[in-house]
């Protein structure tokens, strides 16, 4: 679906049943839904708002990397929006987020500037990291968005260390920190939960479990597949979640929320998730390490789809509403592309700015 | 002026930092309760409190994130490792992240940090813990290398680095926390990038840093006894390195050995030479010749490891053969 962005993915999908989610809605319930707890229709409105812009923004950027104007890596965080999207619906601006290199979709889920984000991706200098980061590095100051890291768990202690930071300030903010399944198994992630656990951190760390580290399958990479159990080997709080649920989602984010900044303890998360497209641009959406059966069995669970087909069932969202959400997503695509297209590339003074701060205290 | 050993040094600009700055705080494998392991951090934990004399596990990659995650949002860690040989196994936090951020950032997230402890060879302590790594850590844009050889460079730099706004590596040696020498009191700094010229003379410049200035200086007082009178240009800091003060030298001289501790192959020494090649051409009466550490793991036994290592006498050799006096 990554470069068909004629129709919006739930037009074609609407007649089929929502898969159970993790609280058995069936579709057929009146509302509300037990899940819809807690919000508004607006708020789910805003929730279906910020994946679409994720998912049509990075259409888009498939796109634009097979015409050339997007170079390097570039991985999409397509099938994951309800991890973004449900996170940052539940955490202060205050609050700090870090995340990997899969990282277009929760900069934009965390308020970075769509027209900034993909100006990055284009090499520009209104991009959020001035054209010197590209996809892997995108950074915010103004959102506390700390990048954007291109080293497989390398990020992880960073996160310890801001919340090191907001310890040491005695402050109530927390620290997400986002990455995959893969990194469970560098010793960074043990590091940093060991350190996060015994200084007592507000640290959320979230494995985004999309079930493959490039091509290697979770069952060929990890001893214990059960990832979350982790987390009792460093006195943790953890638990699992279906992160194609954006519900699941926010309430799991939310208890952990809860706990960092009344208990002052870290937790583990576990979003079981699927990534619906290749690892990076390079790779092909299927083929040689999963099937095409498996990748669209699970596209089934798409969690726009998901949503969406609460929202419709429920009677809250109509086809035209959902349109013309879909529509001003993909508005806000064609802009952020327009932006970045018309932005002048950096001035080669830039090359040298920026290796070393000229300041002191 | 107050006599002090270079350890001291060290906790004396750790101290005065600490109080200067409530954003500073020190890290490490037995900072706090144990005094440090090699003491510099010796009384700060009664005076700080846990909260910034933080005793850390070992889990050198985990702390120096840590550090850095810190240093991101505002604060600024000095990160001590018990040795540089086992901040390998951090390396990635220094050179991925701590050097690169502001650049892949835009200019957004400064890095104010050290990474700071012993480097290169003791006594007999073998091929693992006995290896001096500024070549490597120089090698990287956006870090700042310091290596003082003295006591009064050592808190001198240590204050500069302290305060500066970007990732500076700190390397100390072993063998230099029990020398003493003249420490100004309070306010003593060293700017970072600046070269000090330790001996004076005309007939040839012998260019260094870190433990080898003691070495330097020794061969440069030893010579003048035989009538020979060399500069000693100690530079401090590898990164930046202060070429104006080596062309200075070297053109008064025109003459030229490099000292190191580390390796021959892409050694400091290497890059310095490259600076007088180029700055330097049409000055040099001889080419330069470099000192450094055997081309070999460093061994254990007493004889070999002595062999192993540049010292005063393979100094001396090379100045006499650049003077053609062999």
């Amino acid at each position: 679906m990554t470069t068909e962005t004629k129709k919006p993915p739930v037009t074609e999908t609407k007649k089929e049943k929502p898969k159970a989610s993790t609280n058995g809605a069936d579709g057929a319930q009146p509302t509300p839904l037990k899940e819809f707890e807690g919000t508004t229709p607006e708020v789910r409105r805003e929730l279906l708002r910020s994946m679409l812009i994720q998912r049509r923004f990075e259409e888009r950027c498939a796109e634009a990397y097979a015409l050339g104007k997007i170079g390097g890596f570039c991985h999409l965080y397509i099938g994951q929006e309800a991890i973004s999207t449900g996170v940052m619906s539940m955490i202060r601006e205050d609050d700090y987020v870090i995340t990997a290199y899969r990282d277009h979709g929760t900069a934009l889920a965390r308020g970075v500037g769509p027209r900034a984000v993909m100006a990055e991706l284009f090499g520009r200098e209104a991009g959020c990291s001035h054209g010197k980061g590209g996809s892997m590095h995108l950074f915010d100051a103004e959102t506390n968005f700390l990048g954007g890291h291109g080293i497989v768990g390398g990020h992880v202690p960073i996160a310890a260390g801001v919340g090191f930071a907001i310890k040491y300030r005695r402050g109530n903010q927390v620290c997400v920190c986002f990455f995959g399944e893969a990194a469970v198994n560098i010793g960074a992630f043990h590091e940093a939960l060991n350190l996060a656990s015994l200084w007592d951190l507000p640290v959320i760390f979230i494995i985004e479990n999309n079930r493959y580290g490039m091509g290697t399958a979770i069952s060929r990479s990890t001893a214990n597949e059960d990832v979350v159990i982790r987390a009792k080997g460093y006195r943790m709080d953890g638990e699992s979640v279906d992160g194609q649920d954006v519900f699941a989602v926010r309430e799991a984010i939310n208890r952990a929320v809860e706990r960092a900044r009344k208990e002052k303890r870290p937790t583990l998360l576990e979003m079981r998730t699927y990534r619906f497209m290749g690892h990076s641009m390079s790779d092909a959406v299927s083929g040689t390490y999963r099937t095409k059966d498996e990748l669209e069995e699970n596209m089934k669970r798409d969690p726009i789809i998901v949503l969406h087909n609460k929202m419709y069932e429920s009677g809250e969202l109509t086809e035209g509403e959902m349109r013309k959400i879909d529509d001003e997503a993909k508005a806000i695509a064609q802009d952020a592309w327009d932006f970045a297209d018309a932005s002048p590339e950096p001035p080669l003074e830039q090359l040298y700015t920026d290796v070393y701060s000229d300041t002191s205290s | 002026m107050a006599v002090l050993t270079y350890r001291d040094a060290l906790t004396q600009a750790l101290r005065e930092e600490l109080q200067r700055d409530d954003r500073v705080f020190l890290m490490g494998e037995e900072v706090a309760q144990y005094n440090g392991a090699y003491k510099v951090s010796k009384g700060l934990l009664d005076e700080f409190g846990p909260m910034r004399i933080v005793d850390t596990p070992i889990t050198e990659l985990g702390f120096a994130g840590v550090g850095v995650g810190a240093a991101m949002v505002g604060l600024r860690p000095i990160v001590e490792f018990m040795t540089w040989n086992f901040a390998l196994l951090a390396l990635d936090e220094v050179v991925n992240v701590a050097a690169k951020t502001l650049y892949m950032s835009g200019g957004q997230y400064k890095m104010p940090m050290v990474f700071r402890g012993p480097n290169g060879a003791a006594l007999q302590l073998a091929a693992q813990h006995s290896q001096a790594w500024e070549s490597w850590l120089a090698h990287i844009p956006g870090l700042k290398v310091c290596t003082p050889g003295t006591p009064a460079d050592a808190k001198g730099l240590l204050k500069s680095a302290i305060r500066d706004d970007n990732p500076v590596v700190f390397l100390e040696g072993e063998m230099l926390y029990n020398t003493k020498g003249e420490v100004p009191e309070g306010e003593h700094i060293v700017p970072i990038g600046v070269a000090d010229l330790k001996r004076e003379g005309d007939h040839c410049s012998l260019i260094t840093h870190g433990k080898m200035a003691l070495v330097a200086m020794r061969v440069a007082d030893d010579l003048a006894k035989e009538g020979i009178n060399i500069d000693v240009v100690d530079l401090r800091t590898v990164r930046p390195i202060d070429v104006e003060a080596i062309a200075r030298s070297v053109q008064k001289t025109n003459r030229a050995v490099v000292l190191e501790e580390g390796w021959e192959i892409c050694g400091m020494g290497a890059q310095v030479v490259d600076f007088i090649q180029r700055e330097c051409f049409d000055d040099l009466d001889a080419p330069v010749l470099r000192v450094h550490q055997e081309e070999v793991p460093m061994p254990y036994a007493k004889n070999l490891e002595r062999a192993a290592k540049p010292d005063a006498g393979k100094a001396v050799a090379a100045i006499k053969k650049v003077m053609y006096l062999d």
